[in-house]
């Protein structure tokens, strides 16, 4: 049976059709079709929050999956960032937890920390 | 006094756009004053990832897409003044600030830009009925305590409001371990964008109420029980519909408005739609030489298009300190007709137009399978199918000059169905 699902690789939100044969419509870039082949195969999210930092200015990092990873592990990586504490100084992109539960995604700072 | 060509108030995105455009344009003097201790302005909160796909063809965070712009400054000679308060502005541009090194300061500007982006609506201004006891934050406050401070405002939340920020924040605050119990919409339809109600509600299971409002706040000191009524066709609460929820924590995500209080000295028009300054094709004001740019000139649902319009404030700047910039003649109003929200700009000079403008809309409602119909003076000149149209998106539509003439007196825009 079809499948209608809203596309939220970008904030265009494209309303995608998937058949049981996975072929993908309503998309308006290829990045779409692949998508909707993982929206219901294996899901996948980019998972951001923040990270315990020490610092005379801010109190939280900012920090990124390097990579999609499974929707369904979500909460257990939440639970990894709560355990990690920096310190100042850190640089943009820097590997702050590396191969997080053996997925091969590292998490990663977002915003530089001078001091 | 020190004396600038262009001093640029607020550096978050619009603020920092215009400030390197107007560097790679050749402006000399140039300075940025900001409140914070930080440039990049609500950004900087912003840590979720959906920046940037226009402006730098990829997806970053928020902080990603600010570092972006304060590398692109850093390279320049443009002047930053950090924690640094500007307290008024008068019509012949001299502009007061106050820091902890400086004191109290005078400086005189030949140009001035408005960068100061918006506040969020707070349960006054949207006449929230019942208690005010403690726990209802507008959904910004509770982003920052949250993404920048590391406190989690309470365990069992509810949002009225389905803008984008609320939608972020329930997945945000359900990430953190609180228990999201809904998020109610008083319009039939979402005002977040349909990515955010999947990966912010759908993906936690978080229900969304459409057509439905907070009636009532319970709590004596602390916040205790909301009560939720559907609403009728008039938005008016249907009797009997009433659920109540135990929560701690009421978020409020019910819109967004200009910040523009540094401009009311000024006697600058102010538009009733968009509640920002009315401006010209270039974000110029009704003070020649006095420009608007980013969420301060009207709210918009990506950074990317703040980015991009700031650069039409700087190009203002730049062809006012080389006198090219006319007001009298040629002058062209733009009018919001059926279904239409409002335009940006308000005003076009034809003088001033080098090949094209681009005109930025709200609809009033939303719309399927329609045409947006553009006339210059009731000759149609534009006609765009659109198979969706919603509120919370904003709509671009560019005008080329050859499609109008030095006797254009207005341009309107209306949904027309087919």
């Amino acid at each position: 049976m079809a499948q209608n699902l809203i596309c939220i690789v970008c904030p265009r939100g494209c309303h995608l059709t998937i058949d049981e044969n996975k072929n993908v419509s309503g998309n308006s870039c290829p990045r779409g079709v692949n998508y909707a082949i993982n929206e219901i195969t294996c899901p996948k999210r980019i998972l951001t929050s923040t990270v315990k930092l020490v610092s005379k200015s801010l109190a939280r990092l900012p920090v990124i999956t390097s990579e999609e990873i499974d929707k369904n592990i979500i909460f257990d990586v939440m639970k990894e960032l709560n355990k990690v504490e920096v310190k100042a100084p850190i640089k943009m992109h820097e590997i702050i937890i590396k191969n997080v539960l053996n997925t091969g995604v590292n998490i990663i700072s977002t915003r530089e920390i001078i001091e | 006094m020190n004396k600038y060509n262009v001093v640029i108030i607020g550096g978050g995105s619009a603020g920092l756009s215009a400030a390197v455009k107007c560097y790679d344009l050749g402006v000399k003097n140039i300075l940025v004053i900001e409140k914070e201790d930080f440039l990049g302005g609500i950004l900087n909160q912003c840590i979720h990832n959906g920046f940037g796909l226009h402006e730098f063809k990829e997806q970053l965070s928020g902080p990603e897409y600010a570092y972006r712009f304060i590398e692109m400054i850093k390279k320049t000679d443009v002047e930053v003044k950090l924690n640094t308060m500007v307290t008024n502005v008068t019509k012949d541009k001299h502009v007061f600030y106050t820091n902890e090194s400086e004191g109290f300061q005078e400086i005189e500007a030949q140009t001035i830009i408005f960068a100061m982006g918006c506040y969020e609506k707070n349960a006054g201004a949207i006449q929230l009925a019942g208690d005010r006891p403690v726990g209802i934050y507008t959904a910004g406050t509770a982003q920052k305590y949250l993404n920048a401070e590391g406190y989690l405002v309470g365990k069992k939340v509810f949002i009225l409001g389905s803008g984008d920020i609320g939608l972020i924040m329930a997945r945000r605050m359900t990430l953190e371990g609180a228990k999201v119990l809904g998020v109610a919409e008083i319009m039939p339809y979402s005002n977040g964008l349909n990515r955010n109600i999947v990966q912010c509600l759908n993906d936690f299971d978080i229900p969304l109420y459409l057509s439905h409002t907070v009636t009532n706040v319970i709590g004596k000191e602390k916040l205790e029980k909301i009560e939720l009524s559907q609403v009728d066709d008039n938005l008016l609460p249907i009797k009997g519909t009433e659920k109540y929820f135990d929560v701690d924590v009421l978020l409020l995500s019910v819109g967004l408005i200009p910040i523009t209080d540094l401009l009311k000295n000024l006697d600058i028009k102010i538009n009733a739609r968009t509640k920002g300054p009315v401006v010209n094709e270039h974000n110029e004001t009704s003070i020649p030489g006095i420009f608007v740019a980013g969420n301060g000139l009207h709210v918009h649902d990506l950074v990317d298009y703040v980015s991009n319009e700031a650069r039409l404030s700087a190009q203002g700047v730049y062809k006012f300190l080389n006198g090219n910039l006319h007001y009298n003649n040629a002058l062209i109003v733009t009018k919001n007709e059926n279904g239409i929200g409002y335009i940006v700009p308000q005003v076009v000079n034809y003088l001033n137009l080098d090949d094209k403008f681009v005109l930025k809309f709200r609809v009033t409602k939303p719309f399927k399978n329609v045409d947006i119909v553009v006339k210059a003076d009731n000759q149609i000149i534009k006609k765009i199918f659109k198979l969706n149209l919603i509120p919370s998106e904003m709509e671009n539509i560019e005008i080329t000059k050859d499609l109008i003439n030095i006797n254009t007196k207005e341009i309107s825009v209306e949904v027309k169905e087919r």
